[in-house]
């Protein structure tokens, strides 16, 4: 019996990404401790080969249920993993710059990104309830310092703050979700919930329905769906820009990967009940993302508001509750990672010391003073928008067609009509760095360093590559999804 | 590759080239490889000038883009499109050489971005799978949306913004009716579309079909533009500038009645015609009240583009007789609209470089320092107004021949527009070119230079010649839209004989 218990090299296999990255990470820290301040540098190159190592694993990592049902180690896993990963990657190439900059050149913040991301495919792995709270829990805690990892600046305080109160208290109560189900289901592996939701022997349903809607009380939160959207733009402003970037992309990701999985795997045989819920908080958070972001004036601000409404679009992928649905979630997510790691990025070179230049006007001129930075800019901006042959385009077409497919008819309407409104707020950054005179603003910004430059252009061809020849990505994601 | 991949690309490479070579020879290099284009794409010509006119498309490429969901590259081209991409190629080397000296800051991005509307817009006409129909589509937005917000006027950046918007929210509308379609049929290809229509594999229920066929028209008739939503139209052209504004009205604007023609009329026949009334209803509106607001313009872009309201309200009434002189007038109105209008906003660009302004008042009296300059100016407003032996009247008369055979009451008011445009646009020619000549006039407005005739010669020629001998042209356009009105008469005959089911669905499709 004892045998049972013991982890075959299969499994170890599935979790070397995340055995890699906190090697690392804990090297890091280690190495932070020991070695001399000007041999700093060395730390992000541990983090960039810890993570290419990472992905090289998790792509060909044997896939099964492992460790006595706790992580399915499946495509839908990988798929996520790799792309955390990969956003993690791009994060470490833009962020060095700005933390020289800053002062805050500390060896702690490539550990951090590295434990955040080990949360996130944790999280993206996890087959039971217990799992995912821990991957939720190592993610957001690492999240939550590097949202003030400046900490002489009082709005990185802020920002950290409010997201840890915040945070917990949306923990909390996925976490009293979770003792629900298990109350009322005897357990919680995600598969057991299912057949025991099937059989119907779970007592009152109205048990389940409680416990289903404090678990998505939780995850709304994480994913900034409204009406639980109201940190973020507060967060995502306070916090570094590069940070900002990672925390839409990283963590609502991963936050994504557990609602499918927990609603439709566990709770599909009620799905009834939830997809009405579903569709109307989609809805409300693209309309409520969308209408703040048209009025916003800092370009941060701007950016976290129009994350909340592209959560409002990957939502309604998720309600079309179907595997296309799935796919095109994930398709999305994949785009927006690049498109808002690239915008974010340049948003961080842009703002120089202080985060001084972030007022969307301090862009005036931009094309004028470098073609090049503009360009990549508005390949950003285009994919936002949804303009064919960018990433962003191909994933709302995704969306909407697996939105139709399940005959959601007007949620697409609207959801399109949504991305016609958010048209306008995108435009006028394009505007500005366009059809405007440079100003003070735009003079005297230094060209971006070659490890920026990395991180920009590689943000770029993978938005075009993706909108050109999504049909790789797509397919990871269809088989991922099934 | 064929002859027209070559010419779909080659736009896409001067786009790259320009971006890359010195700002130096931007201009020479757009020149040059917009004329080469011109030149390549009169090759196009060779199947349709044969005696027997070939039936299908011509000049066909068909493989895949993408594999699941099917999109792919499939494009032709057939007597509708051939003079649609011609004269999209034709008018890319004539707005290069009136930019020349027009646009003296950031000419590299400039001429990179009218090469690339180009590309986009001759995607428009030749695709024929409708999700590469929709990327062309917004690709062709992206363009002009920089070329009127960095060189328009003063206003440019609103009419820019509001250009995107109006577009774009008409555009989604349409996107969401094309993946219904593929869900039901599980293809983008519009032929085979087609096919399943026509063989009763397809059927919707009237209501579906209003409205797919809503979806797509207003995408449409935003673009064309139809009252009451052309309210975009005068402040793009008002600011935009003078190439861009020819680009958009000799072009961009056909698009609009293209995808009318193509997609409203084949795939949604029964649709079409129960709301032809309606449509006819308002393209007249749009005809009289263009006309009616182009007589009080004190500006004279802003009088040429609500002349093209009018206009345009033409070539949609043409469309919605549904019959064979309506479509093939309606079809060369598009054409003739491209070149007197386009001809037009050029005369009044080359006022503008002269006297910097566009005030109608700013004038008089331009005859006598620029006698010839007044000549092509009145040969290109007798065109527009309709005189006999000019292009205009073949269209204007085939298009109302058309809708008098369909409704003999659209013909009465729609003649109203005829006789307005001649007030309109004799008046507008009788205050900027007779009259006194002021001092500012006389000075400021020397008369044509070698590089403006070439620019416009062109275009006058074509005048005299789509007005002397449409036989040229007709032929092509006639007999493709015998075989699309054959193809709508097909449709609603299997669409009336097969009763609909109760939910829309493909039946023996695949």
């Amino acid at each position: 019996m004892l045998a049972n218990f013991i982890p075959t090299t299969a499994e170890y296999l599935g979790i070397m990404p995340e055995i890699i990255l906190t090697l690392a990470a804990v090297l890091i820290i280690f190495l932070e401790a020991a070695m001399k301040p000007g041999r700093k540098p060395m730390m992000q190159w541990i983090a960039v080969i810890s993570l290419g190592f990472a992905i090289f694993h998790a792509l060909h990592a044997p896939e099964g249920i492992a460790f006595q049902g706790m992580l399915a180690i499946d495509g839908m896993a990988n798929f996520f993993r790799v792309l955390v990963m990969v956003a993690g990657l791009l994060v470490v190439f833009g962020s060095s710059d700005y933390l020289t900059r800053e002062n805050a050149d500390a060896s702690e913040y490539y550990a951090l990104v590295l434990f955040s991301i080990v949360g996130q495919c944790i999280m993206a792995s996890a087959n039971e309830l217990i799992m995912m709270f821990i991957g939720l829990e190592i993610s957001s805690i690492a999240s939550y310092v590097l949202a003030g990892f400046l900490r002489d600046d009082p709005r990185n305080n802020e920002s950290a703050l409010k997201y840890f109160l915040l945070g917990s208290f949306a923990t909390a109560f996925l976490l009293y979700g979770v003792a629900w189900i298990y109350g009322a289901t005897g357990s919680t592996n995600l598969a057991t919930i299912h057949t025991s939701l099937l059989s119907g022997d779970t007592g009152h349903a109205s048990l389940v329905g409680i416990a289903a809607a404090l678990i998505f009380v939780g995850l709304a939160f994480k994913l900034s769906a409204a009406p639980f959207q109201g940190w973020a733009p507060d967060v995502y402003q306070g916090a570094p820009a590069p940070v900002s970037g990672f925390m839409t992309v990283g963590p609502k990701a991963a936050a994504f990967a557990v609602l499918i999985r927990i609603f439709t795997l566990a709770l599909g045989s009620m799905s009834d009940r939830w997809l009405p819920i579903f569709w109307g908080v989609a809805l409300a958070t693209m309309l409520v993302g969308n209408l703040a972001a048209l009025w916003q004036t800092n370009i941060k601000r701007m950016l976290a508001y129009s994350s909340i409404a592209h959560a409002g679009y990957v939502l309604v992928a998720v309600a079309a509750n179907s595997g296309t649905g799935s796919a095109a979630a994930m398709f999305y997510l994949a785009a927006y990672a690049f498109t808002n790691i690239g915008a974010f990025t340049i948003v961080a070179h842009f703002a120089r010391k202080g985060e001084k230049y972030v007022a969307i006007e301090d862009l005036a001129g931009l094309s004028q003073k470098q073609p090049a930075l503009a360009a990549m800019m508005t390949v950003f901006l285009l994919s936002l928008i949804g303009v064919p042959l960018t990433g962003g385009f191909f994933g709302k077409f995704y969306i909407f067609k697996a939105a139709l497919d399940s005959n959601l008819v007007w949620l697409t309407v609207l959801g399109l009509l949504n991305s016609a409104i958010a048209a306008y707020y995108y435009l006028r950054i394009l505007v500005v760095m366009y059809m405007k005179e440079p100003g003070e603003s735009t003079d005297n910004l230094p060209v971006a360093s070659p490890l920026l430059q990395v991180a920009i252009f590689g943000s770029a061809i993978m938005t075009l590559v993706l909108g050109i020849l999504p049909g790789w990505v797509l397919d990871f994601a269809t088989r991922a999804s099934q | 590759m064929n002859l027209l991949d070559l010419v779909l690309f080659l736009p896409l490479l001067g786009f790259l080239t320009i971006l890359i070579l010195p700002k130096e020879s931007s201009r020479m290099t757009a020149m040059l490889l917009s004329l080469a284009i011109f030149v390549l794409s009169l090759g196009l010509l060779s199947p349709f000038l044969a005696d027997t006119l070939p039936a299908g498309y011509q000049f066909i490429s068909n493989t895949s883009w993408i594999d699941s969901p099917a999109i792919r590259y499939h494009i032709g081209l057939d007597g509708l499109t051939l003079w649609l991409v011609l004269l999209s190629t034709l008018l890319t080397p004539i707005a290069v050489l009136i930019s020349w000296n027009y646009i003296d800051h950031r000419v590299k991005e400039y001429f990179a971005f009218l090469m690339l509307l180009e590309f986009g817009v001759i995607g428009v006409f030749v695709s024929l799978d409708l999700f590469l129909f929709y990327v062309f589509w917004e690709v062709s937005l992206v363009p002009m949306y920089f070329l009127i917000g960095i060189w328009g006027h003063d206003r440019r950046i609103y009419a820019a913004v509001k250009f995107f918007l109006f577009t774009m929210a008409g555009s989604v509308l349409m996107l969401a009716a094309i993946i219904y379609l593929y869900n039901l049929t599980g293809t983008f290809d519009y032929v085979s579309i087609q096919q399943m229509i026509q063989s009763g594999a397809l059927t919707f229920t009237p209501q579906t079909e209003l409205l797919l066929f809503l979806a797509f028209f207003i995408a449409f008739a935003i673009k064309v533009p139809l009252f009451p939503l052309h309210t975009w139209l005068p402040d793009a052209h008002v600011e935009a500038p003078t190439a861009g504004s020819v680009m958009l009205a000799s072009v961009m604007l056909k698009m609009g009645t293209y995808g009318l023609v193509r997609f409203c009329l084949t795939l949604f026949p029964n649709a079409a015609h129960e709301s032809a009334p309606w449509i006819g209803g308002l393209a007249i509106i749009g005809i009289v009240y263009g006309a009616l607001v182009a007589l009080v313009q004190p500006n004279m872009k802003k009088l040429v583009a609500y002349s093209s309201v009018s206009h345009l309200g033409f070539v949609v009434l043409g469309i919605f007789s549904f019959n064979q002189q309506g479509l093939d007038g309606a079809v060369y109105q598009m054409l003739n609209h491209g070149i007197s209008t386009g001809a037009l906003f050029i005369l009044v660009g080359y006022l503008y470089e002269r006297r910097h302004s566009l005030e109608i008042a700013a004038y008089g009296g331009v005859a006598t320092p620029a006698p010839n300059l007044s000549i092509i100016f009145l040969i290109t407003t007798l065109a527009s107004i309709g005189l006999p032996l000019l292009n205009n009247f073949v269209g204007e008369f085939l298009v109302l021949q058309g809708a008098a055979k369909a409704n003999f009451t659209w013909t009465v008011f729609a003649s109203l527009g005829v006789i307005l445009s001649a007030c309109y646009m004799l008046w507008l020619y009788q205050r900027t070119f007779y009259g006194k000549t002021s001092e500012a006039v006389a000075h400021h407005v020397p008369d044509l230079t070698t590089r403006e005739w070439a620019a416009i010669l062109p275009l006058v020629a074509l005048m005299f010649w789509m007005g002397l001998y449409a036989q040229t042209f007709l032929p092509a356009i006639s007999a493709q839209n015998t075989a699309i009105l054959n193809q709508m008469q097909r449709n609603r005959v299997v669409n009336a004989a097969t009763p609909a089911p109760q939910t829309p669905g493909v039946r023996n499709a695949r």
